[in-house]
């Protein structure tokens, strides 16, 4: 019992734990613990960034599919018009084509009719003149004569 | 284990510290052995776990250490509003330390005698917390940080203008009052806080002396109450010298 010498001693011994502690292990144990810390902190505000981020282009893939959709409804119509007046198209041209040709062979037709005509006249005028120049110099025998006329009118 | 010798001489035996010296050159070699072991045990522990500290995969042991040091870091934040560097590691050594030699109080009183018996030695005391040299050790070094800290927040001139003006006023008629009180103040806290943590453990350990003087059929009963509730005096004693300490600083560097 009573105060000694090993009070001094204690003193220094304590003074010399504070010190080791204070350099060797507050320090490194803290700065583990902030560290930590830190990293939690910023791994939560980087996974609350990446789920906005992801919301946002949730949003524009939609409004770009929509965008997409909207275009080839418009291409889709514009192709549907331009078949239907190119039919129309080729329909009228046809047409028009085919009622040419129409009129062409119509009047082709009636210049080989006119023709045939002119060249029918012709010949029979010519055979009635070689008929009657047959008639004026042979006497009339009915039985040639029959036989001419069947023959005139094979001709003609 | 009264055998041998009345229940004063057994008493009386146990109160002796292992110690070279003599009068004021004592050394107590038991404390300050038990006392080192026990902070080597603690800085041991502590740098070890420090120097690998991690901060991806904290192990077992550096989780419950790092417990602890955001509780004694969290307690030093609330009372003392100046820089920390110093303060919360002190807290830490006084909390650690302080509750390390108060276990000793639950090793069995009569272990150490009989083991020191059988190599020779004649007197031990295990239990540092028992020995005023011990706690007024630590207490005698609170009150030269609280002078340190009064300098450093205050400045020389605050310090000595406190000491003369308070707590009565600046009066010169009152500044021999003034001085007294403030002196007698500044004694007060080391003893208080001394006295406090010698006189908690070693109460407790002369209950667990006189509950060895009983028949050793009966000794588990008052034994085991007595340990159960010590297991709540051991961490209340170390933390209430931490967190005085920690005050007393915070008082000392503070303007009032």
């Amino acid at each position: 019992m009573g105060i000694n010498i090993t009070l001094f001693g204690q003193m220094i011994t304590f003074t010399v734990f504070i010190l080791f502690t204070m350099k060797f292990v507050w320090p490194p144990i803290k700065q583990a613990m902030s560290e930590r810390e830190k990293r939690i902190q910023d791994g939560l505000a980087s996974a609350e960034r990446a789920s906005h981020e992801l919301e946002l282009a949730k949003e524009q893939g939609a409004a770009h599919i929509r965008e997409a959709k909207n275009q080839a409804a418009e291409i889709i119509e514009k192709a549907n018009r331009q078949g239907a007046s190119l039919v129309d198209e080729a329909r009228e041209e046809a047409r028009t084509v085919a009622e040419r040709e129409r009129v062409a062979a119509e009047a082709r037709i009636e210049q080989e009719v006119s023709q045939a005509r002119a060249a029918l006249r012709r010949e029979v005028s010519e055979l009635a003149i070689l008929g009657a120049s047959r008639i004026l110099e042979r006497e009339v025998d009915p039985k040639a004569h029959q036989q001419m006329l069947d023959q005139l009118t094979e001709q003609v | 284990m009264a055998a041998g010798g009345s229940a004063t001489d057994y008493v009386q035996h146990h109160l002796v510290h292992a110690s070279v010296g003599e009068g004021f050159w004592t050394l107590h070699l038991d404390t300050l052995i038990v006392s080192w072991v026990l902070g080597l045990i603690f800085l041991g522990v502590f740098y070890s776990v420090a120097r690998r500290a991690s901060v991806e995969a904290p192990s077992g042991i550096q989780t419950a250490i790092e417990a602890c040091v955001e509780f004694i870091d969290n307690q030093t934040r609330e009372s003392f509003h100046g820089p920390r560097e110093f303060v919360a590691p002190l807290a830490l050594t006084i909390f650690v330390w302080v509750l390390l030699w108060n276990l000793m109080d639950l090793l069995p009183v009569d272990l150490f005698p009989v083991l020191g018996k059988l190599v020779g030695i004649e007197y031990v005391r295990i239990l540092p917390s028992a020995d005023m040299n011990a706690t007024f050790g630590l207490s005698l070094t609170v009150l030269a940080l609280i002078i340190i800290y009064s300098i450093k927040g205050k400045g020389w001139g605050g310090f000595g203008k406190e000491l003369i003006h308070h707590p009565f006023g600046a009066h010169p008629l009152l500044w021999p009052a003034n001085l007294m009180l403030n002196i007698v103040e500044m004694i007060a806290k080391p003893v208080s806080l001394g006295m406090r943590l010698f006189g908690n453990l070693y109460a407790a350990e002369m209950i667990f002396i006189l509950i060895a003087l009983l028949p050793i059929w009966a000794q588990w009963i008052p034994g085991v109450a007595w340990a159960i509730f010590h297991i709540l005096v051991i961490p209340l004693q170390a933390f209430i010298f931490m967190v005085l300490t920690v005050v007393y600083l915070s008082l000392a560097y503070e303007e009032h």
